[in-house]
């Protein structure tokens, strides 16, 4: 109700605004000759800017502290011996329940005399400040729509002005690229020097032990956190996944792009494609009720025990799941070593194969280097894969047979359900978030930095 | 010279045949690089048909759903509950309003599954030992809500027989698709001797049939009562998610492609922009999930489990999926368009807004779609800020508890009735497959159609 009816307040102030700016600057221009330096819609616009902006911040300013002053004003209708005998439970329970009166709601259990009294007077606290914000809003709104009516003139630059608040807007919204990535790093190191006020970041990085226990049972022993049984689990997925992934996406690559017909290259590519769109948690189910099984028959047949949910199960799964990423990347590079490479090879009567493997793959070569990189990095921060098909067994192996954990694996069972970041069971997770980060963002620098490198050496 | 010709010639023999051997050779490494080339993509395509045939095969059997018809009486004696109180002439609004409470009270508080057990009774075949708990594993646990909803709806019902389409319960469901070995000692079914043999006569008799599971589309999770678990509630979590990613993402994300692109100065500062774009494109979608639960959750004290959240984190990952689409897309625009727009005496602003965007219209739109698509098969982040929380209802607010599609796959995946629920979850992946393969769809559509035009 509130929202709508100040929603509608900013509708009727931005109406009138445009359509005030609109007829001032249209009275201007006269058969006489005016010559008006911007057209009407910049005047109108300009106008809106002036009016939308006070109120803006007007009702701005009230949605940051409106809460607490409320919350001020009902604490002080709280009498105060009563208030005395609250602890910070109970008060936050007592205004919730006067809040609930206030709003007609109404209350379990008996009304106290003095929670009616408060929740009377919040109500008309209430009912006031809003008439009070919304007069604010208003008057000062269109306080400011008279300002910028009148200074509406065949000189003013108004389109110019218009299209500064334009740019610091597009400004604006690029900037939010850079908060993210601040929030990224701000929020990951401070609760990760949290966790490390915990454990120490030898034991956690060097340690080869992860069993963390359980905050409620075991005051003071907080378990082990050592990231390499996670960091073998993560390479071994990544490893198999780059063994089924590159010999597959660099062969589907070299014959797309220098073997097959048009025609078929523009039907199979698609198709391959399908495979980088498909969500990982589909990846993820059909790792562990089709592979994973099958796998597992598959190893007894020939006398192994795979265990169903394994690094194999995962990397095999997740190799699939990166084959579009080689091949596409791998495509592009091809195509971009010069032609006149190629035909001297075949003038020299070299065959198509031979071209490709002396000639265009060593020309290529940092380009699909770089093509791998990234596609690891994709490989080790996928998470919803090894959640359902690794096993979630955080032990150093020396086989990938066996069920394993990950970084991904372990972020997401430490995080999961929990609210409150006190002790190091949660904060690990941004401990790995960390690692997890800077290894991805370090592959990420080196395969851009390599494959801008190999563009320019063609261009 | 006779003898140096003919050696000659010998020579001349040999490095021919030398030559034809290595040719030999060489065409044959020729035809195996290309063989193993299309064996590459029969290996690729492969995954995609193996991957798409097993989701099917496993999936479209769920559709179909083990219904239960049964004539349920409303017999006053089994219920023992007054007919509806019907309002007095000098009654008073709230005195009506009290003892119809009450009576829907009453009517709650009753024991629905006497009347379920009647009606199973009723249709029990001659000689067949079976008791009532038995008999009240038949139908799902929800039955009893079903019917007594009908009574509340309807209480002139008292005393008549009305056919209802029950959902059986999943282990019957088992059952009847022979999901499970038939052969198998009583001792590892979970359902009773008596209660086998009576589906089975139920069955035969048309009474239990396998209707398509509306419930699939129309119910919101549920634990106590399987069988009728639905997507309804995660289908709005989702959609509620990405209507915030729209509102949020699209904006913002062109917005700041267009600044880059055209206004901004060649700066350190604008290079490093660009360079955190295209990292923050590869950073782990876990990674967003982390921040998600750092600052929306324990910093802004956003709910938990709420849409919004889940829609901001998922439009803090595709932004930059959408802003390099959009550059390259601005890119792409002809220089003559632009000179010819500033030469006419157009701004800077008027040139970008008027001239140069509504020709990169179709890009952006498309690769809007490709980002909300992808957006809507993200899982891990939303598992982070409590999104796999169990939610009965459908979400009314982008601030109420819900869960995603993506999500509900995942909670189903790990239900412990894996033979029911494994069915149940590759129908989900259909549905939110055939969703996103529909968002692709519409996108290709829209680039073809609108760039014919331009």
């Amino acid at each position: 109700m509130n929202s709508l009816i100040i929603a509608g307040l900013l509708l009727v102030l931005l109406g009138l605004a445009y359509q005030t700016g609109w007829a001032t600057s249209r009275r201007l221009a006269t058969p006489q000759g005016v010559k008006v330096h911007s057209r009407p819609q910049y005047h109108a616009a300009l106008v809106a800017i002036w009016t939308l902006a006070p109120a803006l911040l007007i009702l701005g300013i009230w949605a940051w502290l409106g809460a607490d002053i409320t919350r001020a004003y009902i604490v002080a209708q709280i009498p105060a011996d009563i208030l005395t005998s609250l602890d910070q439970a109970g008060l936050n329970a007592t205004l919730q329940r006067i809040g609930a009166l206030a709003s007609g709601y109404g209350v379990a259990g008996d009304i106290l005399p003095f929670e009616q009294t408060a929740a009377d007077s919040l109500r008309g606290f209430q009912f006031i400040t809003f008439l009070a914000i919304v007069a604010a809003a208003a008057g000062l709104g269109i306080l400011a729509l008279l300002y910028a009516r009148s200074r509406i003139s065949p000189r003013l630059r108004a389109r110019n002005n218009v299209e500064i608040v334009i740019s610091v807007l597009l400004m604006l919204c690029s900037a939010v690229a850079i908060l993210t990535t601040l929030g990224i790093l701000l929020s990951l190191l401070s609760e990760a020097i949290r966790f490390f006020g915990f454990i120490s970041p030898v034991d956690f990085f060097f340690g080869t032990v992860w069993n963390p226990k359980f905050s409620s049972t075991t005051a003071g022993d907080y378990g082990s956190y050592g990231l390499l049984p996670l960091l073998t689990g993560t390479l071994w997925v990544a490893a198999i996944a780059s063994l089924v992934a590159v010999p597959i996406g660099l062969m589907t690559a070299i014959y797309l792009s220098q073997y097959a017909p048009r025609k078929v290259r523009a039907v199979i590519k698609p198709v391959i494609e399908i495979l980088a769109g498909i969500p990982t948690i589909v990846y993820g189910f059909f790792a562990l009720v089709t592979v994973g099984p099958f796998l597992k028959g598959a190893g007894a047949m020939v006398g192994l025990d795979i265990s169903a949910t394994s690094a194999l199960t995962a990397g095999l799964v997740m190799g699939i799941m990166i084959i579009p990423f080689i091949s596409s990347l791998s495509d592009d590079i091809l195509n971009q070593v010069p032609l006149a490479m190629r035909d001297g090879s075949y003038g020299l009567g070299a065959t198509q194969s031979e071209t490709i493997r002396h000639v265009l793959l060593p020309a290529a070569l940092p380009g699909i280097v770089g093509a791998f990189l990234l596609a690891v990095s994709r490989a080790i921060g996928e998470t919803m894969i090894v959640v359902l098909a690794a096993g979630n067994s955080p032990v150093l192996r020396g086989t990938p047979l066996e069920p394993i954990s990950t970084i991904t694996v372990s972020i997401v069972n430490q995080l999961t359900g929990d609210t409150d970041f006190a002790g190091p069971q949660s904060l690990v997770a941004f401990a790995l978030g960390l690692t997890l980060f800077v290894m991805t963002l370090l592959l990420n620098i080196v395969a851009l930095y390599i494959v801008r490198r190999f563009r320019e050496q063609y261009e | 010279m006779t003898d140096l010709q003919g050696s000659g010639r010998k020579a001349a023999t040999e490095r021919t045949l030398l030559v034809r051997a290595g040719l030999r050779r060489r065409h044959l490494n020729e035809q195996i690089f290309r063989i193993l080339g299309i064996v590459a993509i029969c290996a690729a395509l492969g995954f995609v048909a193996l991957l798409f045939a097993d989701v099917l095969r496993k999936g479209i059997p769920a559709f179909h759903q083990a219904t239960l018809h049964l004539d349920v009486t409303y017999d006053p004696a089994l219920l023992g509950v007054d007919p509806a109180p019907v309002r007095a002439a000098d009654q008073s609004d709230a005195d009506f309003n009290d003892v119809t409470l009450k009576w829907q009270r009453d009517v709650a508080m009753l024991n629905w599954n006497k009347v379920i057990d009647a009606a199973m009774q009723a249709v029990t075949p001659a000689g067949l030992e079976i008791d009532s708990r038995q008999l009240l594993t038949i139908p799902e646990t929800n039955a009893r809500h079903v019917v007594r909803e009908a009574f509340v709806a309807d209480p002139s019902l008292l005393g008549q027989t009305v056919r209802f389409d029950l959902l059986a319960s999943a282990n019957v469901d088992n059952w009847v698709k022979g999901n499970i070995d038939r052969d198998l000692g009583d001792a590892q079914q979970q359902l009773s001797a008596p209660a086998r043999a009576m589906i089975d006569a139920l069955e035969a008799n048309g009474a239990i049939t396998q209707d398509f599971a509306w419930g699939l589309f129309t119910n919101v999770d549920s634990r106590a009562a399987p069988a009728s678990a639905g997507l309804a509630g995660a289908f709005m979590g989702s959609l509620y998610m990405m209507l915030v990613v729209i509102v949020l993402a699209v904006p913002i994300g062109v917005a700041s492609a267009i600044y880059l692109e055209e206004f901004a100065p060649k700066s350190r500062l604008t290079d490093l922009i660009e360079v955190n774009i295209n990292n923050l494109a590869a950073v782990p979608s876990i990674v967003f999930g982390l921040l998600g639960a750092a600052v929306f959750i324990n910093f802004f004290h956003l709910p938990r489990s709420a849409p919004l959240v889940g829609g901001l984190v998922l439009t803090l990952m595709t932004l930059p999926t959408i802003i390099i689409a959009t550059r390259a897309a601005l890119q792409g625009v002809s220089p003559a368009l632009r000179q010819a727009a500033l030469g006419l005496g157009a701004s800077r602003t008027q040139m970008v807004f008027h001239h140069v965007l509504p020709v990169t219209f179709p890009s952006i739109l498309t690769a809007t779609i490709i980002g909300v698509a992808q957006a809507l098969g993200e899982t891990a982040p939303l598992l982070l800020i409590g999104m796999n929380a169990f939610v009965a209802a459908v979400p009314g607010s982008v601030v109420d508890q819900a869960t995603a599609l993506p999500v509900q796959i995942f909670l189903w995946q790990g239900n412990e009735n894996r033979n029911f629920f494994e069915a149940r979850t590759s129908a989900a992946i259909m549905v939110l497959l055939a969703l996103m393969i529909m968002l692709n769809a519409v996108a290709i559509f829209l680039r073809t159609r609108l760039e014919r035009r331009v």
